[in-house]
């Protein structure tokens, strides 16, 4: 009787080599993890050092130092500081605020617009002087090329003789522009999707362009719209060179808030920290959540 | 009907600008706030007048035009007026306000060292994308692997994506660089570099930089080619394996001919946010040691913080533009031309 399944050595040298494999991925995997990670991690520990701890350079809390509110007091966020007024943790919610405010409008303001605009490029034909469907679209686009340096000092002196310098609205505005392409390039592949026999369909039932856009149309592209409103967001609450330049002291953003300090505070290790992290908390917790439609917003112009 | 009230609009805007930029008339405006006002009507109306016009033809025109006027009055008319003070004399803070200078402008940028050297700088930052790309491009490879806890991996590879530059630079640039106790200079130090310094020499700051930008925007490009990845029909893949080709062979001969497309469209988009890296240069180095970190983009924000002066730093900015321009058009052309025999 001869054994028919038995492992041979080929066999087990493929094994071997599939396992070293899995290994090497694996490794691979989660030594970028760490990169990715690490520098989050280190801050959040960091604000809860004491300079004798951030000057060992302690890494593990509990174990190499005891951990301790001083960031969070400096900024008045700790449990012990959250009751008392504190002129530090205004400046950071009013910041907070402006950041939100207009981060948010900006980029609904942009994704209303940019829509819009998507369909009727990925429905309709326009003739316009000499411009056609092809020719808007890539003026929208070509709006990606155009760096913000060249738009900067410009702005700056518009904005000065409009009044709407160290403006929310200013700031709006300008940044609904930076993202408008974006999302008319996602939106123009959701649209592109989406089978015209349906909106056909709603026309004939007597719904007009428009009736059958909004009741239609919309509710399909959602996801698409949602992926593409936050991806605006993540990259107006980022933006740091407009604010800077056009800001001083009422429409501050977060950022500038963050940047502002690291000149005049840079010793006291653990307040930037907790500021840092306070800044950064927000997209954290956007990207663990809403991961996925992120990816979609990316990948939507990535794949035709 | 309605028409002539736009027109009647239009005749308004006309009267206050004629009125505002005259200045014979005080009425009492202190700034150009009314004319902005009725710049907006006048957009808005014009938008109404389509549709009462053109009837279905004005409605599906209303889908297009308020982006159309959006882009228009925020980044096409900015652009002009910046070619017209480009050519001047132009500082904030004296009272003698814009004063025509002509060519001076770009004689003092053709002597300008510091410029040239932001530009070469700029040059050796893109040139960075090549590796960010291979790094990307293995990270989506090993992504798209048959592994256990891909949620998980792809959230913690995205997330340095998420996070703002300025938060990075602090983060990175100034806590974890520090060279007494930051955990990367105690783990070069433990590799062996006696003086951990990494914003001292030159090369050495350009190169901190490129890695930090590198460490925010490799998850951008990675998503993009995971996309691209996930998109390549199994079949082909299968067929190739039928076919004897493993591993590097598989690799070359079928997946990455298939991601061309897709990778000349990542590089293109990585390289447009590239041209406009800034945020991480003014926070970290600002533009130091000599220069040799600096972007376009952070030695016009200082040229700007330095001296108010308007006029130079937009000839600076639309200098760079053409460059932009040029060399996109030419990469469009390169990446058309060696895109066209896969097809």
């Amino acid at each position: 009787m001869t054994q028919i399944f038995k492992d041979s050595d080929t066999d087990l040298a493929h094994k071997a080599k599939w396992f070293t494999g899995r290994l090497a991925i694996y490794g691979a995997l989660s030594l970028w993890a760490f990169v990715a990670l690490f520098p989050i991690y280190w801050t959040l520990t960091t604000s809860f050092k004491k300079a004798p701890d951030v000057m060992k350079g302690a890494m593990l809390p509990w174990i190499d130092y005891g951990p301790d509110w001083l960031g969070w007091k400096s900024l008045g966020l700790s449990p012990a500081t959250i009751g008392q007024d504190s002129t530090v943790r205004a400046e950071f919610l009013g910041r907070f605020m402006n950041s939100l405010t207009i981060s948010v409008s900006a980029s609904i303001l942009a994704v209303i617009l940019g829509s819009l605009a998507a369909y009727g490029l990925s429905r309709f034909s326009y003739k316009f002087l000499w411009m056609r469907n092809s020719d808007i679209s890539f003026f929208f686009l070509s709006q990606l090329i155009l760096p913000p340096v060249v738009l900067a000092l410009p702005f700056l002196v518009l904005y000065k003789e409009l009044a709407l310098l160290d403006s929310r609205i200013g700031l709006i505005l300008l940044y609904t522009l930076t993202v408008l392409p974006i999302v008319v390039w996602i939106m123009r592949d959701q649209f592109a999707g989406i089978p015209t026999e349906l909106e056909e369909a709603a026309l004939v039932d007597g719904l007009s362009i428009w009736g059958a856009f909004l009741t239609i149309v919309l509710p399909i592209a959602l996801p698409g719209m949602v992926a593409a409103l936050i991806l605006s967001l993540v990259l107006t609450w980022n933006e740091y060179f407009f604010a800077a330049l056009l800001t001083s002291t009422h429409a501050n953003t977060l950022p500038v808030m963050v940047a502002s300090q690291t000149g005049s505070q840079g010793i006291s290790w653990w307040s930037m920290a907790a500021l840092s992290w306070a800044a950064i908390l927000p997209l954290i917790v956007i990207g663990v959540l809403l991961e996925r439609y992120i990816i979609k917003g990316m990948a939507a112009g990535a794949v035709k | 009907m309605i028409l002539w009230g736009s027109v009647a609009l239009f005749l308004i805007v006309g009267l206050l600008q004629a009125l505002q930029a005259g200045g014979h008339l005080d009425l009492g405006f202190r700034n150009w706030r009314p004319t902005l006002y009725a710049y907006a009507l006048m957009s808005a109306s014009l938008c109404w007048a389509q549709v009462l016009i053109r009837g279905e033809q004005g409605k599906r025109v209303l889908f297009v035009l308020p982006a159309v006027l959006f882009v228009l009055s925020l980044a096409i008319i900015p652009l002009v007026f910046g070619l017209i003070i480009a050519f001047s004399n132009w500082n904030l803070s004296s009272p003698l306000g814009r004063q025509f200078n002509g060519l001076d402008n770009v004689r003092q940028m053709w002597g300008d060292p510091f410029y040239w050297n932001a530009l070469r700088n700029m040059v050796w930052y893109c040139l960075a994308i090549l590796v960010e790309y291979a790094v990307a491009f293995g990270l989506a490879l090993l992504l798209n692997a048959e592994i256990r806890a891909r949620k998980f991996f792809r959230v913690a590879f995205l997330l340095p994506l998420m996070l703002s530059p300025v938060a990075v630079s602090w983060m990175i640039g100034k806590s974890m660089t520090e060279i007494r106790f930051g955990p990367i200079a105690r783990l070069a130090r433990a590799l062996g570099w006696d003086n951990p310094s990494f914003f001292g020499t030159p090369e050495m700051a350009r190169t901190t930089i490129m890695l930090m930008d590198a460490w925010t925007y490799i998850p951008f490009m990675m998503i993009m080619l995971l996309a691209g990845l996930q998109a390549i029909p199994k079949e082909l893949q299968e067929a190739a394996k039928v076919d004897g080709a493993r591993g590097w062979r598989a690799f070359w001969e079928v997946t990455f001919p298939l991601m061309l497309p897709v990778s000349v469209t990542a590089l293109m988009i990585r390289l447009i946010f590239k041209l406009k890296l800034a945020d991480i240069v003014i926070n970290v180095t600002s533009g130091g040691p000599g220069g040799a970190t600096d972007s376009v983009t952070s030695f016009i924000f200082r040229e700007y913080r330095d001296r108010s002066n308007v006029g130079y730093g937009t000839l600076l900015a639309i200098v760079y533009l053409v460059f932009i321009i040029i060399a996109m058009l030419g990469l469009l052309k390169l990446a058309d031309r060696w895109l066209r025999p896969q097809t």
